[in-house]
């Protein structure tokens, strides 16, 4: 299937090649040759064609890939594995200069990072549209990070223009830079080093046409991030499964100290107490790693370790109610402690997710959090042990 | 979501209103609407809601802003005091 809420359902059948340049476009595309789909002489060994290339155009500065605006399947197989976490390590393409559409030398310069999914929810975006995308090498992260890292920066967009030779592609000097990419591009430095004047564009890539319609114009709800409820369920997979390994080792060892008891070590104790103990760690784990961040306007207090905090005691309270009659007062204590603990450990580390938390702050609450976090953890790992005898 | 706030008054965010000349780019740059841009000069209008990004700084000709950039992620953060180096992103969170 080659729908996907990112792109409107294909009209026509998916010919991944616009009908050629009509009439009246000017500029290098009027001379392109839109070969649709590629000639022999564009194998090279060693190298093998993205499914999204679909043409090629002739411009001054050589030829440039066309792009499809449309996914394919395998483009949304691999979405869904970089939202699990699952080989999210290299999902890049290559950088520089690409067409979507059919762009000709008045055709706008949209500027981006070398993620494949960010490069894919552009592509979508600008269905219907003709420009030019220069794709800067950001080792595959997407913008805003690779701005805070400083692989999406001036110097990296300057070095992608000139490789590009955009000078001669195009005949205007400006680059549409999206706004979350300005935290290492400064638009004067760049400027001064190309002679391409920077205009942020929207924070988000579904702006863009709208952008470009009213004259390269962002109303301020464009420039805004929002953290809206779909922003923050789409995170919290990679969340989970970031934290497996913590899970797995605590697991064991809680496997392991259930079977502690009157008898020195038992098994049967092991498997009873020890999957209880892992059940109330999970418990901890999915509120503070799902329930937090779906809830986390309606939680009270502002730092994200009291938030998860507070889902916690509710959490950790309701299963010590559903389990009264197979609890002592012990292990309801070590139940409601882990849980909380456990809770607010994994809300503080969404703090890295979220679009609102500054630095400083997030050091202050970490500096707050985490002794009462060991201490809670301590206490409901002591009366765990005191409640098998 | 403007209920969505965190920590008050934490931010390093400085800003020295006798060099600003009024560009209005850090206004255009700011994903937080820090700033408001009155008579020629830029005002911080709602300094908490800073996430200390750098980028008004970063694109301020005049160099009239300052703030400690950095990444707001608690494994980085926690990275950062196990091995005495300043916090990145590279710990394999999901930014
Ligand atoms: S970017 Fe600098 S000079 Fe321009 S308005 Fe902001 S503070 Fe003033
Ligand atoms: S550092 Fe970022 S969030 Fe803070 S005022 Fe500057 S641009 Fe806005």
């Amino acid at each position: 299937m080659t729908t996907n809420s990112c792109c409107p359902p294909p009209k026509e059948p998916v010919a991944c090649c616009p009908p050629q340049a009509e009439a009246g476009s000017r500029g290098p595309a009027e001379k392109g040759s839109v070969a649709c789909c590629t000639a022999p002489g564009d194998d090279r060994p060693g190298y093998r064609l993205w499914p999204f290339v679909c043409a090629w155009l002739d411009s001054p500065a050589g030829r440039v890939p066309q792009i499809a605006t449309r996914l394919t399947a395998a483009d949304i197989l691999g979405r869904w594995q970089m939202r699990w976490g699952l080989g999210r390590t290299r999902y890049s393409i290559a950088p520089g200069l690409y067409a979507v559409g059919t762009p000709s030398s008045g055709s706008p310069v949209l500027v981006t990072a070398n993620y494949k999914m960010t490069f894919d929810i552009l592509r979508c975006d600008m269905h219907g549209h003709d420009a030019w995308l220069l794709v800067l090498d950001t080792r595959g992260v997407n913008v805003w990070c690779a701005a805070g890292k400083g692989t999406f920066s001036t110097d990296e967009l300057v070095r992608q223009v000139q490789r590009a030779r955009l000078q001669e592609v195009v005949d205007h000097r400006a680059l549409i830079v999206p706004q979350l990419g300005a935290p290492g591009v400064a638009a004067h430095k760049v400027v001064k080093a190309c002679g391409f004047k920077v205009v942020f564009g929207p924070v988000r890539s579904s702006d863009l046409p709208q952008f470009l319609e009213s004259g390269q114009k962002a109303t301020p709800e464009m420039r805004r991030v929002k953290f809206g409820l779909s922003d923050r369920l789409v995170l919290t997979p990679v969340e989970l499964v970031n934290m497996r390994w913590q899970v797995l080792w605590s697991t064991l060892a809680l496997l392991i100290l259930g079977g502690i008891g009157p008898q020195i070590f038992s098994f049967s104790a092991a498997w009873n107490r020890g999957i209880a103990a892992v059940a109330a760690g999970l418990l901890g784990v999915v509120t503070g790693a799902v329930a937090v961040p779906v809830l986390l306007p309606w939680l009270p207090a502002r730092s994200f370790a009291v938030k998860g905090a507070i889902a916690g005691l509710a959490s950790g309270l309701l299963a010590t109610l559903l389990f009264s009659s197979s609890l002592d007062w012990l292990n309801s204590l070590a139940l409601l402690m882990a849980v909380m603990a456990i809770s607010s450990w994994c809300a503080m580390h969404f703090t890295g997710s979220s679009t609102f938390t500054s630095p400083s702050g997030v050091e202050k609450e970490m500096r707050q959090a985490i002794p009462a976090q060991a201490a809670a953890l301590l206490v409901s790992g002591l009366s765990w042990l005191a409640g098998a005898f | 979501m403007s209920s969505l706030r965190y920590l008050g008054d934490v931010v390093t965010l400085q800003f020295d209103e006798q060099k600003c000349i009024g560009c209005g780019m850090c206004s255009v740059v700011c994903p937080h609407g820090v700033f408001v841009v009155e008579d020629r000069k830029a005002r911080i209008a709602d300094r908490d809601a800073c996430i200390e990004c750098g980028a008004c700084a970063g694109n301020c000709p005049v160099e009239a802003l300052t703030v400690k950039a950095g990444v707001g992620c608690a494994s980085a953060i926690i990275h950062g005091w196990l091995t005495g180096s300043e916090p990145n992103c590279d710990c394999g969170g999901s930014c």
